[in-house]
């Protein structure tokens, strides 16, 4: 037995105390193989060490939770027999380091995420934060991140109907990049991550096994970056759309016909984690033999192949009289595949290599015997000054203000984004791109899934606890203005370095903040995904906790509400509570400078009937548009643009005009309608006039249009 | 009307049209590129996608699949044979379409809806059209720019404000006897008035009603 020293378990991103754990559990030193295999699954990014003690807190059941957190996505019952599969995941670290590989990459896990568990994935959602665009390197991260989304996405074909956008000094040197995929399967198509039982057999389908990848989630995904991240780049993975679109009419396939006892995708921790877990979940122990693994490259050593990160990979579970079928499947597909292990009794993971044993382990050592780190926890001892410092933005003219948000690429129009991305494939897309929350529908059915995602780093800056809270109930508006009402969470929680107590507390108040919301509305949280680190030469981002609400339209309106559908004649109308006159964390507010002051507190009493109101209102008004960033004048101008139509604002109260107090929503209905909200304005064939001032609508269609062309200089 | 859907390995649109000719009436099949065998096919559709993962240029590989021998047969007995988007591409690279596509003007992804105007009625791609008239479909390529050195295309629909530097506009290109028509915008994702548009219903019914081989 070869002992290893401990500069090489430091290498691997693993401490001294966790080493000396491995040990512990083996009752002897480990072999390389073996320390690679912990050093991947204990890492940050696969075991959730320092999160995990909180994560708990979130509400996960439901009735309608089929699969709650823990497996490879989320399960949910949408009724009549149909399942909808959701999960988000980060690609922060790779993204900085190679932004098109990073992001492609990432749509290419999370797919496999969602078709692991028998879902066909129907639609993408991405929300990407950079520092601003005026510095060169921005403009370049971010422009590769949006064409490796649309090089992967729209080749791999599965639209990418949604997302956010925003621009930010703290993501300046830590880009985040999260993709949300929701997936829709009959329930007896529903497949789960286990091995199944003694004598199943263990077949690696997909893209042959290389050396791209390795330690991607201990180095890369688990660390804090300096000046010489590039010098990572051999750490992140290279995406190939066409091999994953191959492999996901093969696993559709396989689940139709029943094939498999069990599947398992390839992502972060790559093998070790294909048979681990599965191992773990069934009980049962697994012999792989490394020798049979289909691979691009000779001469790769057994902690190489356990830890390799390439792409396009499954390991489906398969009963021994259905493994000649499984392995014509995969030959029709035109995809690799290889048999590499059998499922026995016990508990343990053996590995083989050139016949011998490498590595030795009890499956659950690897999958839930990770260390649980209770990091210090201590509120900022700034945050009370910046809460004193606060000074209400001014307002000389609103209509120049106005003009001042459209120009911002954070709230212009995404269309130079979007429309890089096939948002139209499958015939499913009813709203998409550029709306509150796109809508999907279920075909075949009455049905339709609305998911809206919504993050704001300065609100959970100034309020964690309240500005998470927020997230959620606007994410649920957001779901409610295409007729749906709120059905389940998933959250991507994005943060500094959980080494400073400081971190920590951010991130255990947005825990709590996204739990009060939930609950409030009475829905779980099935699923999520932790990244820490997202700190450059010591400077933390925001905290970022990203919220992926899925709503149920059933039935879904039969003309849903759309921006383009204000007429001449028409009343507008806000529903929820008067604003107050606190711009704490607004878009206004980033326009005049740094982020002070205290959000205003959301009100889980307001909040869900309004949400049933709105959801009523989806599927008998013209337009519904939720107060977001810019506040009420960017909603009402945003409804003239895609209209072409002007209104009257009869306002000229900046808190109206631009507060962003949640629980809000801009309606647009025929007049002489008695709605529970006021009347400020109506729409007519002019400009857009707010008080005494006018605006032509040319002028604010172009300012909105050209926010990010012009940013990028294209 | 029997109409095979070829599937390409990295083709992603045939579920859509064939989900949407079926819903026109006709019946329609799913048939694997290795397939070497359209016999009873009354008409053939090439789908969108990315046909073996674009590889060395968009339907480069494609039109070496096994089943593109059977496609220039039934389009040289006069069988309505439709190319959409990789679909158009595959058939120019197959040399039963003139010209060849580059990259977009922009150098960019578009996927959004563009109108086109109908240039040619006699193909049975646009029998149902009258010439003039313009129609609302979605444009959905990154080598969408379409260039035929010949000049001699016979185009069919053009681009009323051209978004991707297409030769002459063109959005969509007969063969020179009109059975066999490549349209680089989707018309099946212009069938349903929630989704934005029923353009291209007018196009796909022409497809279906167009006559059968002997």
């Amino acid at each position: 037995m070869t002992a290893v020293t401990e500069s090489v378990h430091r290498r691997l991103g693993m401490t001294d105390d966790e080493y000396e754990m491995v040990v512990d559990v083996l009752g002897r030193e480990p072999r390389p193989a073996e320390l690679a295999m912990y050093s991947v699954m204990w890492s940050e990014h696969c075991s959730y060490k320092s999160s995990r003690a909180y994560l708990s807190r979130f509400p996960t059941s439901a009735p309608w939770v089929v699969v709650g957190p823990g497996e490879n996505a989320g399960v949910v019952d949408i009724g009549d027999g149909w399942l909808a599969a959701i999960r988000i995941e980060s690609h922060n670290h790779p993204s900085f380091v190679e932004p098109y590989q990073g992001a492609a990459t990432g749509v290419g896990g999370i797919l496999r995420d969602v078709f692991t568990m028998g879902a066909r994935p129907v639609a993408l959602w991405d929300q990407i934060r950079f520092g601003p665009l005026d510095r060169p390197h921005n403009r370049y991260l971010f422009k590769g991140v949006v064409a490796g989304i649309a090089g992967y996405g729209n080749a791999v074909g599965v639209p990418t109907v949604g997302g956010e956008i925003e621009f930010d000094v703290c993501y300046e040197g830590n880009p985040l990049v999260n993709v949300l995929c929701l997936g829709v399967m009959h329930r007896d198509e529903l497949v789960l991550g286990t091995a199944g039982e003694p004598g199943s057999i263990a077949v690696l389908l997909g893209k042959a096994t290389g050396r791209d990848g390795i330690g991607g989630a201990s180095v890369l995904a688990s660390a804090s970056f300096d000046e010489a991240a590039t010098e990572k780049r051999p750490s992140v993975q290279v995406g190939d759309p066409f091999e994953e679109k191959k492999l996901i009419e093969a696993c559709l396939e396989l689940y139709r016909r029943h094939l498999v006892v069990g599947v398992q995708d390839l992502g972060a921790a790559g093998l070790t984690c294909a048979v681990s877990e599965p191992a773990a979940r069934a009980g049962v122990g697994i012999t792989l033999d490394l020798g049979e693994v289909h691979v691009r490259e000779g001469g790769m050593t057994p902690p190489e192949l356990l830890m390799s990160e390439s792409q396009e990979r499954m390991m489906a579970y398969v009963r021994p009289e259905m493994l000649e079928e499984v392995l014509t499947v995969a030959e029709h597909w035109e995809i690799e595949s290889s048999v590499v292990g059998v499922v026995g009794e016990g508990d343990m993971v053996t590995v083989r290599h050139d016949g011998e044993v490498v590595a030795e382990v009890p499956a659950d050592s690897l999958s839930g015997g990770a260390p649980l780190y209770h990091r210090p926890v201590a509120r900022p001892d700034w945050l009370d000054e910046l809460w004193e410092s606060y000074v209400p933005p001014t307002v000389a003219s609103p209509a120049e203000t106005l003009l001042a948000l459209l120009s911002d690429p954070s709230i212009g129009s995404s269309a130079w984004i979007h429309e890089q991305y096939d948002h139209m494939l499958f015939l499913n897309t009813v709203v998409g791109p550029g709306g509150d929350g796109a809508l999907i529908r279920v075909r075949g059915t009455n049905k339709g899934l609305a998911v809206s995602t919504d993050g704001n780093g300065r609100l959970c800056l100034l309020d964690p606890r309240r500005g998470a809270a927020r997230l959620v109930f606007e994410a649920a508006l957001n779901v409610a203005v295409a007729g749906a009402r709120p059905l389940a969470v998933v959250d991507n929680l994005n943060f500094g370095n959980p080494e400073k107590p400081e971190v920590m507390w951010q991130l255990v108040e947005t825990v709590e903040g996204i739990s009060e919301a939930c609950e409030a509305m009475g829905i779980p949280v099935v699923g999520g995904n932790v990244s820490f680190y997202n700190e450059t030469n010591d400077r933390d981002v925001n905290p970022t906790p990203v919220v992926g609400l899925l709503g149920l339209a059933d039935p879904m309106p039969i003309d849903p509400p759309r921006l383009q559908r204000a007429r001449p004649g028409m009343e507008i109308w806000v529903i929820g509570p008067d604003p107050t006159p606190n711009f704490a964390g607004s878009s206004l507010q980033r326009l005049q400078g740094a982020p002070t002051g205290r959000p205003t507190a959301p009100r889980p009493d307001v909040a869900t009937p309004m949400i049933e109101d709105v959801a009523r209102l989806a599927h008998v008004t013209p337009v519904l548009h939720d107060v977001s960033d810019g506040g009420l004048a960017v909603a009402v101008a945003e409804i003239c643009i895609a209209s072409g139509t002007g209104a009257v604002v009869e306002t000229d109260d900046p808190v109206w005009l631009f507060g962003e107090d949640p629980h809000r929503v801009v309606v647009i209905a025929e007049s002489g309608s008695a709605l529970p909200g006021r009347r400020i304005g109506r729409m007519w064939a002019g400009d857009l006039v707010i008080g005494d001032e006018t605006l032509s609508l040319e002028t604010i269609a172009t300012t909105w249009h050209r926010a990010l062309p012009d940013a990028l200089g294209v | 009307m029997r109409v095979a859907v070829v599937v390409f390995p990295g083709s992603n649109c045939e579920r859509d049209v064939a989900d949407v000719l079926h819903d026109l009436g006709a019946e329609t099949h799913l048939v694997w590129h290795r397939e070497t065998d359209l016999t009873g096919f009354d008409g053939v559709v090439l789908p969108g996608g990315f046909a073996h993962g674009d590889a060395l240029r968009t339907g480069a590989i494609a039109r070496f699949s096994p089943v593109m021998a059977e496609v220039a047969r039934l389009a040289a007995v006069g069988a309505p044979v439709l190319g959409i988007c990789n679909g158009f591409q595959i058939l120019c690279e197959a040399g039963l379409l003139p010209g060849a596509f580059i990259a977009n003007r922009d150098l960019a992804f578009i996927c959004r809806f563009v109108e086109v105007e109908v240039a040619d009625t006699g193909t049975f791609l646009t029998a149902g059209t009258r010439l003039g008239s313009v129609l609302r479909i979605p444009l959905n390529s990154y080598e969408g720019n379409w260039v035929d050195p010949t000049g001699q295309g016979r185009i069919v629909l053009r681009y009323v404000d051209d978004p991707n530097g297409s030769q002459a506009g063109a959005a969509a290109v007969a063969s020179a006897e009109g059975n066999v028509v490549g349209v680089m915008p989707h018309p099946e994702r212009a069938s349903d008035p929630l989704l934005g548009s029923d353009d291209g219903l007018v196009l796909l019914s022409g497809f279906l009603g167009a006559p059968v081989p002997v």
